[in-house]
């Protein structure tokens, strides 16, 4: 096929009416043609109005199949993957630990057996097995069978889990969208026991993402919170909390 | 050439589908919800009218909406706004789907898109959304009858540019230019920018 045949494909092209063949050579011709990109975008957009003359009112319950769907699945690694960490293998990296504590959020929230439950807790014991030390203690948390998890947001975007597990007697804390904390500070957990606050550790945040087995057992606590405090931790909380939450029942 | 109909100016109102897929590609089902709420109806209504079978359409659809959950970070704004790339994957799994299902029921298939039933059916109740959709119509009655029914067929059916031009028994050339011919149309009627 000739260029000049090429340029006429925008619409058949936009309209996915193409077959494999020429659609393919269609997407090698693109890059390269700065008028037939700026068609297809117009005309993508045209057929969207399309689509939308014939939008209906969706039944509530494909909202709330895809809202429990949606706080299982991973999603695609971010596209500028920063600093590795150490150990990780790729396949390690890609399975975000947000992710595998919005899965078991999930598992323990809509709690009937299904299928992907059972294959998100195996994905999570698969992980504490790849990596090492205080990762597998956190994947050995959130994939306990009775892990039930809260999930909120707090200052500026940033959003935390928090998943208990009473047989194990273990929480884990994870945070995502927080920004590193200041120079000589760090980022410090507590078990709210009652009126007072309980140190359970520090929590590295890497890259906006943090995550943590709490220290200690979570005995009477009815809630964790995060505080910024001076290199080393706090025997008491010396600012107020980023964020509180509600330990789940 | 008439003057041009604006549905919604170039950037619609209501939250800034940009913004929340943002906030999705970082985990945020909060903001997925509303991602949801803005595209939700269209989704299932194009899948639905691709599909034409309610249980298969739903299940699409569903797929569609995880794929948007998934892959939100992957979302390029320089190819096009947000609701322009969620309506196209949402074309393409449904495409995908009914030809799937082709080799099974081709034959069905024809005898139904013979009867030209109405790709539109079951509508939503909002009023802005039912004002873009008879500007869309009015739009779509502007087009030759070659263009309307190219355009309709592969878009709102399914069809490949080969599957058009046999059912309509025109030239395979003809209906190549006829679909591109035909959407130019459609945007400068409608004042669509990318
Ligand atoms: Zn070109």
């Amino acid at each position: 096929m000739n260029t000049g045949d090429l340029h006429l494909l925008t619409g058949a092209y936009v309209l996915h009416a193409l077959p494999p063949g020429e659609h393919a050579d269609f997407e090698r011709h693109l890059p390269g043609c700065p008028s037939c990109s700026e068609e297809v975008r117009e005309l993508a957009a045209t057929t969207g109005k399309l689509a939308s003359a014939v939008a209906v009112v969706p039944p509530p319950v494909l909202k709330q199949r895809v809202m429990a769907r949606v706080a299982a699945e991973r999603q695609a690694p971010p596209v500028v993957p920063r600093q590795s960490r150490r150990g990780g293998t790729r396949r390690g990296r890609a399975l975000s630990r947000f992710a595998l504590a919005a899965s078991v959020a999930a598992a323990a929230t809509f709690g009937s057996v299904a299928l992907w439950q059972y294959q998100e807790a195996r994905d999570a014991r698969d992980a504490a097995q790849r990596t090492e030390g205080r990762a597998a203690d956190l994947a050995s948390v959130l994939a306990a069978p009775d892990a039930k998890a809260v999930s909120g947001g707090f200052a500026k975007g940033a959003t935390g889990t928090v998943v208990v597990s009473r047989t194990l007697d273990k929480a884990a804390f994870l945070a995502s969208g927080l920004p590193n904390p200041p120079e000589g500070k760090v980022y410090q957990l507590w078990f709210a026991d009652g009126g007072s606050m309980r140190s359970a550790g520090l929590m590295d945040v890497s890259g906006t993402t943090g995550a943590a087995v709490m220290e200690g057992p979570l005995d009477g606590a009815s809630g964790i919170g995060i505080t910024v405090e001076p290199a080393g931790g706090s025997a008491q909380p010396t600012s107020d909390p980023l964020a509180l939450m509600t330990l789940p029942a | 050439m008439k003057a041009a109909v604006h549905i919604g100016g170039p950037a619609s109102a209501g939250p800034d589908l940009q913004e929340l897929l943002g906030l999705v590609a970082r985990g945020d089902q909060n903001a997925f919800s509303q991602v949801y709420d803005a595209v939700g109806g269209s989704v299932l209504g194009l899948v639905r009218t691709v599909l034409r079978d309610p249980a298969q359409s739903e299940e699409v659809a569903q797929e569609v909406l995880l794929e948007i959950w998934r892959s939100a970070a992957r979302y390029q704004p320089s190819r096009g706004s947000a609701m322009t790339w969620i309506l196209t994957l949402a074309h393409r799994r449904a495409v995908d789907r009914v030809r799937s299902a082709q080799a099974a029921t081709d034959r069905e298939r024809r005898a139904a898109l013979l009867e030209r039933t109405p790709a539109y059916d079951e509508v939503t109740e909002q009023v802005d959304a039912r004002l873009e959709r008879e500007q869309v119509r009015r739009c779509l009655r502007a087009l030759t009858e070659l263009q309307h029914e190219s355009v309709t067929l592969a878009y709102y059916r399914g069809l490949t540019y080969r599957e058009v031009a046999e059912l309509l028994s025109v030239p395979l050339g003809t209906v190549k230019t006829r679909l591109r011919d035909g959407l130019i149309r459609l945007r400068d009627c409608l004042g669509v920018c990318a």
